[in-house]
């Protein structure tokens, strides 16, 4: 490791749990509304995730009020707070951006079965 | 005082400010350097401190000459010497003193002196940003210069008129990029934005002139 690498090397985020593209995850974002600070949900699918040091980003698809919504977090920003993970999904590629065209049951993901050891 | 110091350039990176802002940053190793020769008013007509890069790698093929001025200053011979002005009348600097990034504190603004990336021969689209002809609808002009002056008179054309040519590999000074870390531990500079040149490129890291 060379000493670029290793003053970049960027920590594991515990309250991050561990996601892959096509899971439904639930992101706790802090908002400044003036003075007050308050932290909102937004829950959706991750569609796809970018570059894993430091810059690393995912982006969360939901569908809300029949509107299509996309976010894109920045991975070690201190505004993401926390990172539930809700379901586990099969897909079998790394960017779901097919989904954008898909509505209602065309866009659902089957869920992943979790193997009794 | 020495005034600047010597590095290279590690590579961009981005950190989060507390409010979740991203800021662009360039990691800089800075020194650690050595005074290699010392030039004062008296016998060189201006106050200079020549500085050396010290680098794990060791020098192999340094000439005659260098290696006696490096012998001279009972310093190990560098590969990248550079001359940094050095304050008249303050505490005397002599060959052999270490040079370190102490001398910079964060949220301070330095110039970086840094070798651009070679382009090698450009055309004018890239190299002086003109705007070329329209790619289709049967356009017969795509990124050729155009008129370059005119006729009879003067029958020539006017020198410094901008033209293709060799782009890049010049010296490059960007001001006031804000410190935003320093690691003296590992002789790291962290400064936001960009600084010209490739990853492990050398560079000059100086004071500004208040």
């Amino acid at each position: 490791m060379n000493a670029f690498e290793r003053a970049t090397k960027v920590e594991r985020r515990k309250e991050i749990a561990p996601f892959s593209p096509g899971d439904t995850v639930r992101v706790h974002v802090k908002i400044k509304e003036g003075e007050k600070e308050r932290v909102q949900a937004f829950e959706g699918v991750v569609i796809g995730e970018r570059n894993l040091g430091p810059s690393r980003t995912f982006t969360v698809r939901k569908i809300s009020f029949g509107q299509g919504v996309e976010r894109i977090f920045p991975f070690h920003s201190p505004t993401v707070e926390k990172v539930d993970l809700v379901r586990r999904g099969t897909v079998r590629r790394a960017k779901l951006y097919y989904l954008r065209g898909l509505r209602g049951k065309a866009a659902r993901i089957r869920e992943q079965i979790q193997n009794k050891k | 005082m020495v005034s600047g110091i010597l590095g290279k350039k590690l590579g961009m990176t981005q950190i989060f400010t507390t409010d979740g802002a991203v800021v662009p940053v360039t990691v800089l190793q800075a020194g650690p350097c050595v005074v290699v020769q010392r030039k004062t008013a008296a016998v060189d007509g201006y106050e200079s401190a020549q500085i050396a890069l010290v680098e794990s790698r060791r020098m192999r093929h340094a000439g005659k000459p260098t290696l006696g001025h490096f012998k001279q200053a009972g310093v190990a011979p560098a590969r990248f010497v550079r001359e940094v002005p050095v304050e008249a009348g303050s505490e005397q600097t002599k060959p052999g003193d270490a040079v370190n990034v102490s001398m910079f504190s964060p949220k301070e603004k330095v110039n970086v002196v840094a070798t651009s990336k070679g382009r090698g021969f450009a055309g004018l689209m890239k190299r002086h940003h003109f705007a070329g002809g329209a790619a289709s609808h049967g356009s017969m002009f795509h990124r050729a210069p155009g008129s370059i002056g005119s006729s009879a008179w003067p029958s020539r054309v006017l020198k410094g008129v901008r033209a293709a040519g060799h782009m890049g590999v010049a010296r490059v000074t960007v001001r006031n990029l804000e410190i935003v870390k320093i690691d003296a531990e590992e002789n790291q500079i962290w400064v936001k934005g960009s600084i010209p040149g490739p990853n492990g490129g050398y560079l000059v890291i100086r004071k500004i002139n208040k």
